[in-house]
């Protein structure tokens, strides 16, 4: 293939183009134009600034220094990236990270092409077509978390063509993806550039065989692009035979010195003892799927044993019962003839584990990480300096030893988890897809230490692995599919046992045998394609694609294939190099090409999306909006754990909280300190103690009995009648009764002098009527108090109506406070980055459904408030309803702006609850109103959302109240929902920096 | 045993690093137990604080002009005169708590003996406010009518007098119970969070299973949090005491502070339980923060923090005697405030050490069970 045909503009440029993180430089200096309309390839080792290349391409990531210049113009402004983002279409590393594990094949695709403007006919017509094409179809109702490695990823494939894009811009896609799924992804995105010529392709990959297919491939290193060509272009500039050797020549020096082919010894086994893991019909089931299904295996001491299978087939399940981590539902494990006990801690410390996915602490550095984990183990306080400087440099993190691990590219965090599962020098390891995502070089430097270990000093290996080249450095290798071992045997010998050629094709054919019985099994037949057919023999688990039945169509894959080699496309683009050599020649090609056409000869994608066809994005499109609000509505009700919560957790706290808080004091604690012992002190005591307030505790009987009996809080108040009370007031002389009270709770205190006072008065308006002086006494004017509201002066008609904006202040704001930033968290924050979505679709979107809930809680609570507690709602429901409408638009929009603020859910759940409790408890004007308050206290209550509804309520409910008494509270509550948005959307960046 | 408690360390050291790094986190840490308390003790000064009033004056005479100057600061505003018309409105609108209506011939009435009647409206909504205002109002009138009518005829003394004291906090300063109060408040929400937010971070980042395959039981794991977020809040509480409450906000404290702290410690080893507790329950985050809303809201409403425990009805007392929080509070009052000693305060001391026992055993044993399923 020639790349002398006259070039036509780039579809993107990079010029001077450099971009740090922190300290961490990802791209230095770079400047490169990507041909249009080809399949490009970015190769290279992890952290070289490919994923940041892509990111910034895609306008994901914000440009710091230089021009990055996409499909004719300048990514870095945001009226070009809005009017661009419909032709570009981005998938970033990691499987699935942009999907909705909860929601549905169908609805993750449908919410993509809402964002897109698209209506429902011609939703319905691409999102038929594309799942139909990738093999989807028939799990249009399954949930995205439940799918299988490749098929989430062919899912992102669907979710990123919905919309026709000129750019497909895909980081690592096939990292992780068995290698069937990986032969049906390319094979799809070939079918699909046939249909759409002009698209351009950009790919991330670790993969060198894959990338030897690309069209253009961009070589880079270190923050640097190394070469740019084709790859015989790239073969021939080093005078090298393989695209990986080609790259390796163009490292520098330093880097290529001690790159050698990796060579494995033959294994010999050592000396007897039982066998390092022993597994006798190991079975795991979740409810009545069997995720493992009767496994056996042994292997040796010191062997290296190679696990493979696609994704989601009971390998990593396997692994966690081998260790322990989860209890087998029948069949027994032995380590070194032990019984696998998860209690038993001493096999733990034989045994170093690596889970699939980084697994460490991110917020410790690299050394913190090691000798936390050497500590853990027990090892002695002196070894542990040298056994971690021994570990920073086999594994080579020297230079790392003090960043954090999030900063590090994955390839060396796999290092840094493999030398933390080697800290205290294991017996045996169990590697859980261990180079994942680990580019050549790392992933060969990765395996001499493996080899090293297993034949040096006998460990025992168990690993899965996805490569192929890694499995036929194992002794034997096992090949697992839906839960089975389909096969174990010797990795160099099993090619010729199947009849091919490569491990490849073998693996390959143990799977479509395996899945073609499992067809045969569920009786369905290719007609019914067109129907949505579930696989009846394991419904929820995750299946790999080949396990249903796929569509058999008339045109062959390898037909098409022969037609479009020859001919050139018409649009006088270079030719596209279509899946050559090893896919072309291997037999399963034609079944798979069968998966990959659909029946009709309707073209994949519509190629009538000419760029100026396509509608202007609009500033507020409510169908976006809509879009991400059916999204997280989906989502809550995929969650009924925590709708229940925000429903009956509601009314449970305004139960607790209706009875709880009484403002009615009463059972009030005293005793009497009568000094007097007469009838008359006996008499004033009694009229105390007699009340319904008081309650009164046996009698004191000296000042450090009431000091004691005081300071334990035993009694609020002590009453002293002095001595000669009853003979001085016979005389008339003045005798003062003195009344201790605890002021430690000055609220109390302060009630219980104003009971005393009353009653103290009560009695001596008593003994005057009984002297027959009682005009005497009376003053020379008269106080009416009326209470007005709530005559009867009840705790309960004053405090429900105050604690139904404290809990719609509360509980909206917490359930919108992680929507935004668990986004952040879990990496689907990319969506919003890179499609046309603006801040305010997004936010108000997102707002919506946590309003819907809240106002049905406002309901709740209204009934409860009347029903069941008899407060009388005397004004308008209506007004009522309206104001808490708008109060949970306030409320939910708070938590949207700690959401937007915050960087993860911790702090966001922190900061809600800060923000959200004391203010609305203490400075709203629940108990002390507002106009009563002080300070920083009541500037917070003069601005919170809460002091405004607060006075709303007790006005409609016990005031009676109309709009018009309570416009000057509307107009502030209806304000701060606008200035509460507009905050969240200035804290909510458009990209990602 | 002592391999045992070297885990505990060591998986604690991490723990308090992971806070480290976190400064969002920790901004909140220092601005809950400063600012925070700070705000909530000088917001509101007294039971009665600046309570808003109105007269409606339709004497006009020296007498009632005398009564309008006997409001003001702290315990009420400057009283605001306003007609009969505007005020059903300005009560409505939550304007005023208090309207005095004063009604014409006031003081000649009053001279001639005849006892005219004042007018006190109240808003009655505002419980607390209302209820012990009104008292002062009535005093507050009453004796400026005696003092006004004593001038022209002589009163009868009362034969009885009632001498009022109150102890250990003669001014019944609100903020010093209110700083406290809010400590304990604090105390209560950053463990509970600190301590289930880091469990549940672990498990959505996978690093518990790390954890789990290694030489660790449950027990480590759990005691690792509960000790390291627990020694973060009782440092954070012991600066706030000594610091805000003691210094920048002047509380004479009466006994021990030492003793409150070794309180908190104890409510603390319960409230860390709690959050470990309420982590196994809740799946996801999102999950967890609605949790603790409902947890912590009753938690800070009832403990007897802001009404007195003994007024509550007896199922609510029932409920909040299993609570720690309620146990700290008369804790915290009976020795800061009463400067009470262990000899008064031991039955807190062990109700606290009870539940936090309890609570612990079954953090752990839930720990354990989703631990089981966590794959």
């Amino acid at each position: 293939m020639s790349d002398g045909a006259a070039a036509p503009a780039p579809v993107a440029r990079l010029s001077g183009v450099s971009l740090a993180y922190g300290g961490t430089v990802a791209l230095n200096d770079v400047s490169l134009a990507f041909p249009a309309g080809r399949l490009i390839g970015l190769v290279g080792p992890d952290g070289v600034g490919k994923s940041s290349l892509l990111a910034l391409t895609a306008g994901a990531r914000a440009v710091q220094k230089g021009t990055v210049t996409v499909l004719g113009g300048d990514i870095a402004t945001a009226r070009h990236r809005r009017a661009v983002c419909p032709r570009i279409a981005y998938m970033p590393q990691g499987l699935g990270k942009n999907l909705y594990p909860s929601l549905s094949v169908e609805e993750n695709i449908a919410f993509f092409s809402r964002l897109f403007g698209q209506g429902p006919e011609e939703r319905r017509r691409r999102t038929d077509h594309l799942t139909k094409s990738t093999g989807l179809f028939p799990f249009a109702d399954r949930p995205a978390g439940k799918l299988s490695g490749g098929m989430k990823q062919k899912l992102g494939l669907c979710c990123a063509l919905i919309h026709d894009p000129d750019l497909l811009i895909l980081d690592e896609p096939t990292t992780g993806v068995d290698p069937l799924s990986r032969r049906q992804f390319w094979a799809l995105i070939d079918t699909i550039r046939r249909e759409r010529p002009g698209m351009s392709v950009l790919v991330a990959t670790a993969y060198m065989e894959e990338a030897a297919r690309f069209d253009w491939l961009v070589a880079m290193d270190a923050g640097k692009v190394l070469a740019t060509g084709t790859a015989a272009e790239l073969q021939a500039e080093t005078g090298t035979g393989s695209l990986e050797a080609a790259f390796v020549a163009f490292l520098p020096e330093a880097k290529r010195r001690g790159y050698s082919p990796v060579a494995a010894t033959p294994f010999e086994p050592r000396d007897a003892g039982p066998p390092a893991i022993e597994a006798d019909g190991l079975t795991m089931r979740f409810g009545d799927f069997a995720a493992v299904d009767h496994v056996s295996l042994k292997i040796e001491r010191g062997e290296i044993f190679g696990f493979l299978g696609s994704n989601g087939c009971g390998k990593t399940t396997t692994m966690k019962m081998l260790t322990g981590l989860l209890p087998a539902s029948e069949g027994e494990a032995r380590l070194f003839g032990r019984r696998v006990d998860p209690k038993d801690l001493t096999i733990r410390r034989r045994v170093g584990y690596m889970s699939q996915g980084f697994s460490l602490y991110g917020e410790l550095t690299v050394r913190q990480n090691l000798s936390l984990h050497a500590n853990l183990f027990h090892i002695p306080e002196a070894e542990i300096g040298p056994r971690v400087s021994d570990m920073i440099a086999r594994f080579d993190l020297s230079d790392a030893a003090d960043a954090y691990p999030d900063a590090l590219p994955l390839g060396r965090r796999q290092r840094l988890s493999l030398a933390v599962a080697l800290i205290h020098r294991p017996d045996m390891l169990i590697l859980d897809e261990p180079t994942s995502g680990v580019d050549p070089v790392a992933r060969d430097g990765f395996w001499r230490v493996l080899i090293d270990l297993a034949r040096k000093d006998g460990v025992t290996i168990f690993i899965s692995t996805h490569f192929m080249n890694e499995a036929e450095r194992c002794d034997r290798v096992a090949l697992m599919h839906a839960g089975r071992v389909l096969v174990t045997a010797d990795p160099r010998t099993l090619p010729a046992a199947r009849g091919v050629a490569t491990l490849e094709e073998a693996f390959i054919g143990y799977l479509e045998a395996a899945s073609e019985e499992a067809q045969g099994a569920s009786g369905a037949t290719a007609d019914e394609h067109d129907k949505r057919v579930r696989v009846a023999a394991n419904e929820d688990a995750p299946i790999s694609p080949l396990a249903g039945e796929m569509p058999a169509g008339r045109g062959g894959y390898a037909r098409a294939e022969s037609l479009d080699v020859g001919a050139a496309p018409p649009s006088g683009l270079p030719p596209i190099s279509p899946a050559r050599g090893e896919i072309a020649a291997s037999p399963p090609v034609h079944r798979l090409g069968r998966l990959l056409r659909s029946n009709d000869d309707e073209p994949l994608i519509a190629a009538d999306t000419a760029p100026e066809n396509r509608p202007k994005p609009r500033a507020f499109d409510f169908r976006r909006m809509g879009s991400y609000a059916r999204r997280e509505t989906l989502e809550l009700r995929r969650d009924p754990v925590r709708l229940t919560m925000a429903l009956v957790g509601c009314a449970i706290l305004m139960f607790v909280m209706g009875y709880g808080i009484n403002l009615d004091v009463q059972n009030l604690t005293f005793a009497v300190l009568d000094r007097d012992q007469t009838t008359a002190s006996r008499d004033y005591a009694l009229n105390i103690s007699g009340s319904d307030y008081f309650d009164e505790k046996p009698a004191l009987a000296s000042y450090d009995e009431m000091d004691r009996r005081m300071r334990s809080g035993e009694i609020g108040m002590a009453l002293e009648i002095p001595p000669g009370f009853a003979r001085d007031m016979a005389r008339g002389k003045e005798v003062a009764v003195a009344a201790w009270i605890d002021g430690a709770m000055p609220s109390r205190a302060e009630t219980i002098s104003g009971y005393v006072q009353g009653m103290h008065a009560n009695w001596l308006v008593r003994k005057a009527r009984e002297a027959g002086r009682a005009d005497a006494l009376s003053g020379p004017a008269e106080i009416e108090i009326r209470y007005r509201y709530n005559p009867d002066v009840k705790s309960l008609v004053a405090m429900v109506p105050a604690i139904v904006p404290m809990l719609l202040m509360m509980i909206p704001s917490m359930l919108a406070a992680l929507s935004v930033v668990r986004e952040k968290e879990l990496g689907s924050i990319v969506n919003f980055y890179v499609t046309p979505t603006t801040r305010l679709e997004f936010l108000i979107g997102k707002q919506l459904p946590y309003i819907a809930i809240s106002t049905f809680s406002f309901l709740l609570l209204t009934a409860l408030a009347v029903f069941f507690f008899a407060v009388p709602l005397k004004g308008s429901f209506t007004l009522l309803l309206l104001a808490a409408v708008v109060y949970v638009s306030a409320a939910t929009a708070m938590g949207l702006l700690i959401s937007s603020f915050m960087k993860s859910q911790i702090a966001a759940i922190f900061g809600t609850a800060i923000l959200t409790i004391l203010p609305a408890r203490s400075f709203s004007g629940v108990i002390d109103p507002v106009s009563s308050l002080e300070g920083f206290g009541r500037v917070v209550g003069e601005v919170y959302p809460t002091t405004y509804f607060l006075t709303m309520a007790r006005g409609v409910f016990s005031k009676a109240l109309g709009f018009g008494d309570l416009a000057g509270q509307f107009l502030p509550l209806t304000l701060s929902v606008p200035v509460l948005l507009a905050l969240s959307a200035a804290f909510l960046k458009k990209q990602e920096r | 045993m002592g391999a045992s408690l070297a885990n505990v360390f060591h998986l604690g050291t991490k723990e308090l690093n992971s806070l480290w790094r976190d400064k969002v986190l920790l901004i909140f840490v220092v601005y809950a137990f400063s600012l925070a308390i700070y705000a909530a003790a000088t917001a509101v000064s007294g039971t009665l604080n600046r309570a808003p009033i109105a007269i409606v004056d339709h004497d006009r005479s020296q007498l009632s002009a005398r009564i309008e100057n006997a409001f003001y600061p702290p315990f009420f505003t400057r009283p605001i005169l306003i007609d009969e018309s505007e005020m059903d409105r300005r009560l409505d609108e939550g304007r005023d708590t208090f309207a005095l209506v004063v009604p014409p011939d006031f003081q000649k009435d009053v001279l001639a003996g005849r006892r005219p009647s004042v007018q006190l409206n109240v808003d009655a909504t505002r419980v607390s406010q209302a209820f012990v205002g009104s008292g002062y109002v009535q005093s507050i009138v009453s004796g400026e009518v005696s003092a006004f009518a004593r001038h022209y005829r002589a009163a009868e003394q009362l034969p009885v007098d009632l001498v009022l004291r109150a102890r250990f906090n003669p001014s019944l300063d609100q903020s010093w119970f209110g700083a406290v109060v809010e400590i304990i408040n604090n105390v209560t929400m950053l463990s509970i969070i600190l301590t289930g937010a880091a469990l549940i971070r672990e498990r959505e980042h996978g690093t518990i299973e790390h954890l789990l395959v290694m030489p660790l039981t449950p027990f480590e794991i759990m005691a690792s949090k509960i000790w390291s977020m627990g020694l973060v809040v009782l440092l954070a509480c012991g600066f706030s005491v000594v610091v805000v409450v003691q210094q920048l906000l002047s509380v004479s404290i009466q006994g021990s502070v030492a003793l409150f702290l070794l309180g908190a410690a104890l409510n603390l080893f319960a409230t860390t339980s709690m959050g470990i507790f309420l982590a196994t329950l809740a799946r996801t985050m999102p999950q967890f923060g609605l949790l603790i809303i409902l947890v912590l809201l009753p938690l800070q409403m009832l403990s007897g923090g802001l009404t007195p425990m003994e007024s509550m009805p007896l199922a609510v007392q029932i409920l909040m005697f299993a609570a720690p929080t309620s146990h700290f509070v008369t804790l915290g009052q009976a020795i800061l405030f009463r400067g009470a000693g262990l000899a008064e305060v031991w039955p807190q001391f062990v109700a606290i050490a009870v539940i936090g026992a309890v609570l612990f055993g079954a953090a752990l044993m839930r720990f354990r069970a989703s631990v089981g399923a966590m794959a």
